[in-house]
């Protein structure tokens, strides 16, 4: 049995411009704009099919609008699809953007308990890890302050620290390496790699390809909304970077 | 998802609490004042009703002073006011988390009204010293009264707000539609006027707002310490057919919500 399972998944976007310029233009032009509606949509993933198994980490690579995180959108159950399936085992950390949730006015440790709520814990789980969360982060002396005082990379840290202890069975990763200062990053990737260590399936978007080589067992390369290729890191990022630095190619 | 029923029913328990401490928090966090302020409106609104058709106007109520009516009726009001108006924003105030996070976004609507309710609960103090200054005395109908008229109140905003919130997403001139709707809704509900006063051609058309028998039965709970049982159940036929309206709504067009907000 696969962690998650996508099959023969296609997502496409409306144009919702047209939908969105306002309750007097859609009604106006309505058999216009359920015509175009269709005509004009941008199709961000096409028949792509997936299976990871429990415990592996898997890359995502592809240039922008490639359909990366329309992926992990779907992996996260956020998106739903258009044809296709998904599937995913377990419960599902997405640290697709740290601190997303986050009140500005609330403080450090109140955003613990909402963050770590929203994420799926019971409220007495997050405060039984509350110590732990806090020790992690590196922030007790900020964190009865609103958060509306902190910088962006304490946001981040205290965002990490709270998805750090979810328990995930599957863990969603994007770009979110690129935040925080030396000292927090080596602290990521040291609990990302414990999570891997500890048999969490892990799905990786990122554009430090130094990262997907050293934590994937395996790359997915994405382009245009397909995939193009599939399988070992090493040889899947030499023909991505190839591809990429070829001007003949886009 | 793995997760069996009963604990997926606790957390959203947990959900909901959360989400409305956190509404309850920023409030007060961002106005030190925030108890004086839900109190303050609609008293300054009972005011300036007063001075406008009580004195200038001189309209008459039957058996009550004008400013005790028009407060018990501006109360829940406010309730139903606030939430409504607050309705629109509720998802694109949250759209990162909506991006991101999987959880049930009816959550966000239903603890924004909450918050509106536990305001208009914690107000009642309010009202009872108005009613004892004016010489009236508080029933004990109120402990059957009041919470049944809460959760009727309840399960109509809530309807009606995500019905609101979710359509906002598709059209977002709903915002300006929905404040132009709710004083609209607000001037065609017994609150500055008894029901008595509207001449009976007109009567059938005012039963038809949602809003006027709950509101109706709030004024005579507080005024005369009765439970008009008629009007309670009217209040709740109401508060359950935009409870199913809403969810319906929101069923049908939140997995889009990720995309749009």
């Amino acid at each position: 049995m696969s962690a998650i399972r996508l099959e023969g998944v296609s997502k496409a976007y409306p144009r919702y411009q047209h939908f969105t310029r306002g309750l007097k233009q859609t009604l106006f032009h309505l058999p216009e704009v359920l015509r175009t509606l269709r005509a004009q949509q941008f199709l961000a993933l096409q028949d792509v099919s997936v299976d990871i198994d429990h415990g592996e980490t898997v890359g995502v690579v592809g240039a922008n609008g490639s359909g990366k995180s329309t992926l992990l959108g779907l992996i996260a159950g956020v998106l739903q699809p258009q044809a296709g399936t998904v599937d995913v085992q377990g419960r599902i950390a997405p640290l697709l953007e740290l601190g997303a949730g986050f009140h500005p006015e609330l403080t450090g440790r109140e955003n613990i308990v909402l963050n770590g709520v929203l994420l799926g814990l019971r409220r007495a789980e997050v405060v039984s890890r509350l110590e732990a969360i806090i020790e992690f982060s590196e922030m007790r002396a900020s964190l009865d302050q609103p958060l509306r005082t902190y910088s962006s990379g304490m946001v981040a840290r205290l965002g990490f620290a709270v998805a750090a202890h979810l328990d995930p069975d599957v863990l969603l990763i994007d770009e979110i390496l690129a935040v925080g200062d030396e000292h927090f990053q080596a602290k990521c990737r040291e609990k990302i790699a414990d999570f891997r260590e500890r048999g969490v399936t892990i799905v990786l978007v990122s554009h430090a390809l130094g990262d997907i080589l050293r934590l994937c067992h395996r790359v997915i390369w994405l382009e245009r909304g397909r995939i193009r290729a599939s399988g070992d890191p090493a040889s899947i990022i030499e023909a991505y970077v190839a591809a990429s630095l070829d001007p003949g190619h886009r | 998802m793995r997760q069996p029923s009963l604990a997926a029913t606790s957390w959203s328990t947990d959900l909901l609490v959360v989400l409305t401490q956190k509404e309850i928090k920023v409030r007060y966090k961002s106005s030190w004042l925030g108890y004086a302020w839900s109190v303050a409106n609609p008293l300054a609104f009972a005011l300036v009703y007063f001075m406008a058709f009580g004195v200038f106007m001189r309209v008459q109520i039957p058996g009550y002073p004008y400013p005790l009516f028009l407060v018990v009726g501006l109360f829940p009001w406010q309730w139903v006011a606030n939430s409504i108006n607050m309705a629109p924003s509720t998802f694109v105030a949250n759209a990162t988390l909506i991006k991101r996070v999987r959880f049930p976004r009816a959550a966000l609507v239903a603890s924004s009204v909450l918050n509106d309710g536990l305001h208009f609960l914690v107000s009642l103090p309010v009202i009872v010293v108005l009613l004892l200054a004016y010489g009236f005395t508080p029933s004990w109908t109120w402990l059957a009264g009041v919470p049944l008229l809460i959760l009727a109140q309840f399960m109509l905003i809530y309807g009606i707000a995500l019905i609101v919130a979710s359509l906002n997403l598709f059209f977002r001139d709903l915002e300006r539609l929905t404040a132009i709707a709710t004083s609209f809704l607000f001037f065609m509900t017994p609150i500055i006027y008894p029901f008595d006063n509207i001449p009976p051609r007109y009567q059938p058309l005012l039963r038809l707002n949602p809003l006027s028998s709950i509101i109706g039965a709030w004024q005579e709970l507080f005024l005369a310490g009765t439970l008009d049982l008629g009007a309670v159940a009217i209040g709740y036929a109401w508060g359950a057919v935009f409870l199913v309206l809403g969810w319906l709504v929101y069923r049908a067009l939140s997995p889009r919500f990720a995309e749009l907000v």
